[in-house]
């Protein structure tokens, strides 16, 4: 499904600012999994998830996707097979739209748009039913302005939009980061739904430790860009979030190990 | 009243340049100064077209499409090159100088003895009228003249803004909307923003060559400088229209365009015989805007002074 070989990505290369991002990561996702991914901060996992949507060019390493290499595919190509939902509730979704007309543009994901209407009788009658299930009482409001909702309601909506038309990869990239507990939770739980109903292959970053041990059927962490662990089937199945904020111990030791060592070796050769 | 009645039709000939505008400033926030050449190379490639004799309707069509080129350029240099937005602008806008001056082959043309689609709105309208001199508008005697051509263009100006209003509702359209809106979201659901702003682009100069080439028509000349400030005065249209209506929905937001544009044009006929110097009306307009493009912030402001106050 999804086959990533040995991609580096370095930002700033040459200036002061440098931040070597990705430093050769492998990953192959088979059809219909659901992998988790953590990491430290700047540990590279929402490059990541950048490099696969296409968000900006590896610097060497190749991407494939459903058979295709997409390595030099610009993002707007690659969306044909990619739903994405980000972080900030802000991004995906127009602000200045209807619920509705955000809503057709997704249901055109990837395809040609001509001069037929956005929006027609058959498509709103789809909408309503599908934006009913989310029981936010949105069905009625499909006219009002995107911008006017809240966070959690406009990232439950980019949900729908992005699996609107079935994606053939799915891209969580903290999607619930931003949002309160409660509206968290919802869309985490819809995630859920959405990826067991379509059998989804996802790839989801996230910070919380417990969506972590709860979802999905694969977790991967991540450090200094970098793939560390991997675990997966019924390794996964048993980890706890104790086990997950051991790991992370360790990485923080064998840092300031590393930092103290360098340290150390400079007081006494330079 | 004929005074008046004159403003209304330049107000609706200069709709067409509001809602160019519209499509760049409100839709893509983009700042395309690109404007004020396009007006006049509009103006330029219709006039040296009708004094050869060719087909006003052509003429103006020709018009339209040297405008969106130019747009188009103004889209590339700015999606394609990455140069900064006004820069690319202010680029084809001073090549447009150049290139305006060679379409015409000298600084102005008259048009007072060509056809135009003035002296075939005219024919049309005059044997409607069956030669009457005048007609009665709520009381007033207007000349047959004026009416016709009044009626003309607001015809034209209804036309294009409802075509507009359909465009910017289909798939297409609405993809163009949201390009300006949140172009990360647009990239993510499979569309090329940067095509998609080249296209808006030069619907959006196509229109205001249009205006260019109309206006040219009316007054009875196109001349090399008749760009200077324009795009100022569109930005005016729409930010008067914008407080006309009151609301953002797409049809209204169209419509107040029209309406501010006919209303600034009132407004500048009606000072300018009050008295005011015309070498002002340009300081006149942009202090304007700029009141206009600060005051929602410094009324926002002051609220919540207000509410911290109480």
């Amino acid at each position: 499904m999804l086959d990533v070989r040995e991609i580096r990505k370095t930002f700033n290369a040459g200036t002061p600012n440098e931040v070597r991002s990705l430093q050769g990561v492998d990953l192959a996702l088979d059809e219909g999994s659901f992998v988790i991914i953590i990491g430290t901060n700047g540990s590279g996992k929402s490059t990541l998830l950048n490099a696969v949507a296409g968000t900006f060019f590896v610097d060497s390493g190749s991407i494939n996707l459903s058979g295709q290499n997409v390595t030099r595919w610009p993002e707007h190509r690659r969306a044909l097979m990619i739903g994405r939902v980000f972080q900030n509730p802000f991004s995906g979704t127009a602000p200045n739209l209807s619920i509705a007309e955000n809503l057709a543009l997704a249901a055109r994901r990837g395809l040609t748009r001509g001069l037929g209407w956005a929006l027609n009788p058959r498509l709103n009658q789809q909408m309503r039913d599908t934006v009913h299930g989310l029981g936010m009482g949105l069905e009625n409001r499909l006219d009002n302005l995107i911008g006017n909702l809240s966070g959690g309601q406009r990232q439950a909506l980019t949900l729908l939009m992005a699996t609107w038309l079935k994606p053939k990869l799915l891209l969580l990239d903290e999607h619930t980061a931003a949002l309160d507990p409660k509206s968290a939770d919802q869309v985490i739980q819809l995630s859920d739904q959405i990826i067991q109903r379509d059998k989804l292959t996802t790839l989801m970053v996230t910070h919380s430790m417990h969506q972590a041990v709860n979802l999905g059927d694969r977790l991967i962490m991540m450090h200094r860009g970098q793939i560390l662990h991997d675990f997966r089937g019924a390794e996964k199945q048993r980890l706890r979030v104790d086990d997950l904020m051991r790991r992370f111990e360790d990485v923080r030791r064998a840092d300031l190990l590393d930092e103290t060592a360098a340290e150390m070796l400079q007081r006494k050769y330079v | 009243m004929s005074l008046l009645i004159g403003a209304v039709t330049i107000g609706l000939i200069l709709s067409l340049l509001a809602l160019g505008v519209f499509i760049s400033f409100r839709i893509f926030a983009f700042p395309d100064i690109t404007a004020e050449g396009s007006i006049t190379l509009g103006a330029a490639v219709a006039a040296i077209f009708l004094v050869h004799g060719v087909n006003p309707w052509i003429a103006t069509s020709i018009a339209i499409v040297a405008g969106a080129l130019a747009g188009a350029t103004t889209g590339v240099l700015h999606t394609r090159f990455k140069i900064n937005g006004l820069l690319s602008g202010i680029l084809v806008m001073t090549a447009l100088y150049s290139i305006n001056l060679h379409v015409m082959g000298r600084s102005n043309i008259p048009l007072l003895s060509a056809r135009t689609v003035v002296t075939e709105a005219q024919n049309i309208l005059a044997s409607a009228l069956r030669g009457r001199e005048s007609v009665s508008v709520g009381g007033w005697a207007v000349s047959s003249h004026d009416a016709s051509l009044l009626l003309f263009f607001l015809a034209i100006a209804a036309a294009v803004g409802a075509v507009l209003f359909v465009f910017l509702r289909t798939d297409l359209g609405t993809a163009m909307r949201a390009t300006g809106d949140n172009s990360q979201m647009i990239r993510a659901l499979g569309v090329n923003d940067g095509n998609m702003m080249v296209l808006g682009l030069a619907v959006s100069n196509g229109l205001i060559a249009l205006a260019g080439a109309l206006l040219s028509q009316y007054q009875g000349f196109a001349d090399v400088q008749m760009g200077i400030g324009m795009l100022v005065w569109g930005l005016a249209s729409v930010i008067i229209g914008e407080a006309l209506v009151g609301v953002k929905q797409l049809g209204l937001l169209i419509t107040g365009a029209v309406m501010g544009s006919v209303l600034f044009r009132l407004l500048v006929a009606i000072a300018l015989r009050w008295g005011l110097d015309p070498n002002d009306l340009k300081l006149i307009t942009a202090g304007f805007v700029l009141v206009a493009l600060i005051l929602p912030a410094l009324l926002e402001k002051a609220k919540q002074r207000k509410a911290s106050h109480a």
